[in-house]
């Protein structure tokens, strides 16, 4: 009938199940955004202290810095150039029946 | 916390769930072909941009990976076939 006859432990309405869900949702979406953020950071500080600082001395000095500002924007041109490359494999890869 | 939710919510989640794992799984494929590629194909110092040989570079580098890959199943399964003629 109404709302309040239903049993109270039971409790919860739709709206609030929907609500949690949505919550778990958005809570996974973002730890996987924030663990795939970190990967690429630390992955990108590695290859670019290669190339950038061969030979480190007191601080940093402005050539290293436009160096590794550089670096940083390959860096992740070439993950988005992989990222399209490996699609466009997969996606050929299911179509194709393997031979 | 999960058994708070209703069987068809669950189902729901689960799904999300493996849709969100493949996902992860695929950004980790490409974290590891980044960081290989990067080393083969990219051996200067990085400029402001990708010379055309450095982008087909890349690209090929995760096509060739992926045959290598094939190959060598292929030839370890040639192998087997051999040993048990």
């Amino acid at each position: 009938m109404s709302d309040f006859l239903k049993n109270p432990l039971s409790s919860g309405s739709s709206a609030d199940a929907t609500a949690r869900k949505e919550a778990l949702m958005n809570q996974v979406r973002s730890e996987l955004a924030l663990t795939n953020a970190q990967e690429l950071i630390n992955k990108m500080n590695e290859k670019c202290f290669l190339k950038c600082v061969t030979k480190p001395s007191t601080s940093l000095s402005s050539s290293e810095e436009t160096c590794l500002t550089r670096c940083m924007e390959r860096y992740m041109q070439a993950f988005d150039i992989i990222s399209k490359s490996y699609t466009a494999r997969l996606s050929r890869e299911s179509l194709e029946p393997r031979l | 916390m999960s058994e708070s939710f209703d069987p068809a919510t669950k189902k729901e989640l689960e799904t999300f769930l493996e849709q969100q794992q493949a996902h992860a799984r695929f950004n980790q494929s490409v974290h590891h072909f980044t960081d290989m590629c990067w080393d083969k194909c990219i051996t200067g110092t990085p400029s402001t941009r990708f010379s055309r040989s450095e982008e087909s570079c890349l690209t090929n580098c995760v096509e060739r990976f992926l045959d290598t890959s094939l190959f060598m199943v292929r030839k370890i399964e040639e192998q087997r076939e051999q040993r048990i003629a």
